[in-house]
């Protein structure tokens, strides 16, 4: 485990200061080109810099190639794939408006590599009750799974660092548990993602300076649902993406497509005199977890993004529960 | 609030339950008798009732998520 030390510190810190300061150039060269969307929950016409995909990509690549330096393992190349693949997706659609279905799709091919590259194993482990050895299924899984976290992270960035915050949350939630079943790789190779967040998230959070963008959220996303299944942790990931899951649970069983946001007329939310957000009355409307935050009353949008937090952190919690519990044999 | 942690809470128990059923029911399962094709039948089983838990599994959260948010989707 100690030589394992040296690879994880040196990646870490590549990992977060290639976001930290990588991303000011960032912000000024899409200004400068004009690579900006207006920020619709500000009184004011703020326009913000999109995609920071470009910045996370960067530290995630960079850092992963430290550590492939270092240890050489099919399931960081896997890592690495799987992720640039994904910001091409993403990139595609924050430039040129895309239909429902490119997203899922490309993503689903986007989780090749990992089957190409052997960097699985067909065992699914629960806790409580251990594993199960699921050959094929397995594969479906892999397939599925990638467009599944991919577009979980994606419909969640709807608020200022609320992606960018989720994801230090959940990603150190998974990376606790790799601890506990003594992952020691997995837990080095996990880190970056949490680091680049971090880094990120210092310019994403309230107010926002850049977006992620498709490119920044599906490259989060994509890399979660890598590390879950390279790191043999499906499940305790899904349990750290909870709150995520439901926002698309919700946004799925009320309007019964998959569709994306831009085409959907009805607003689910709407603002305040003072610029609070408020939920709709609209029936037409998706139903979403911010609408459901909402419900009691209108709140600002940082409050949103803390109760959204604090959401992650309760899955979180229960996450590491999950990986204790995995080490508990019924 | 309470309501989303209740129902972040029943969606993790449920996770819990199914992998027990998944561990328990769909892991024993084997077909012998069929020579080369007795692994893809086994899995085909195993699909078949993978696909039936999670249809299951969606149809108790939808009917957990109208008794916890009726409220606020009434709203």
């Amino acid at each position: 485990m100690t030589e394992l030390i040296i690879p994880a510190i040196v990646s870490c810190v590549v990992a977060f200061f290639t976001v930290y300061l990588g991303t000011p150039p960032l912000i000024k060269f899409l200004q400068r080109r004009n690579f900006t969307v207006k920020d619709m929950n500000k009184k004011k016409e703020i326009m913000i810099a999109r995609p920071g995909g470009i910045s996370i990509i960067a530290g995630i690549i960079s850092s992963e190639m430290i550590l492939y330096a270092f240890l050489q393992m099919n399931e960081i190349l896997a890592i690495m794939i799987t992720s640039s693949l994904a910001f091409a997706i993403g990139y595609i659609d924050d430039r040129k408006v895309m239909g429902g279905w490119f997203k899922p799709i490309t993503l689903a091919i986007a989780a090749l590599p990992i089957i190409f590259l052997g960097a699985y194993e067909s065992n699914l482990a629960f806790p409580l009750f251990g594993e199960v050895q699921i050959p094929l299924l397995y594969l479906a899984l892999i397939i599925f799974m990638i467009p599944i976290t991919g577009n979980t992270i994606n419909s969640i960035d709807v608020l200022n660092g609320v992606a960018s915050g989720f994801m230090i949350i959940a990603s150190f939630s998974l990376s606790i548990a790799l601890f506990i079943l003594q992952n020691y790789e997995m837990v080095i190779i996990s880190l970056p993602l949490a680091l680049v967040s971090l880094a990120f998230y210092k310019y994403h959070k309230i107010p926002s300076k850049i977006f992620p963008g498709d490119s920044g959220a599906l490259v989060l996303g994509a890399m979660y649902g890598t590390i879950a299944i390279v790191g043999e942790v499906e499940i305790i990931a899904a349990v750290a993406l909870l709150p995520a899951v439901i926002n698309s649970f919700l946004f799925l069983a009320s309007m019964k497509k998959v569709t994306e946001h831009r085409q959907i007329k009805g607003k689910p939310v709407e603002h305040t005199e003072d610029f609070k957000l408020k939920a709709t009355n609209d029936k037409t409307a998706p139903i979403t977890l911010v609408r459901i935050i909402l419900a009691n009353g209108p709140m600002s949008e940082k409050q949103v993004g803390f109760q959204i937090f604090r959401l992650a952190t309760f899955s979180g919690v229960l996450a590491i529960i999950s990986a204790i519990l995995m080490r508990v044999s019924i | 609030m309470i309501a989303l942690y209740g129902f972040l809470f029943a969606m993790w128990i449920l996770i819990l339950i199914g992998g027990g059923i998944v561990v328990t029911i769909l892991g024993p399962i084997s077909i012998t008798g069929y020579g080369d094709l007795n692994w893809i039948i086994s899995s085909v089983i195993k699909a078949v009732i993978s696909i039936s838990l999670v249809i299951i599994w969606i149809f108790i959260l939808m009917k957990i998520k109208n008794q916890i948010f009726r409220k606020e989707i009434g709203s």
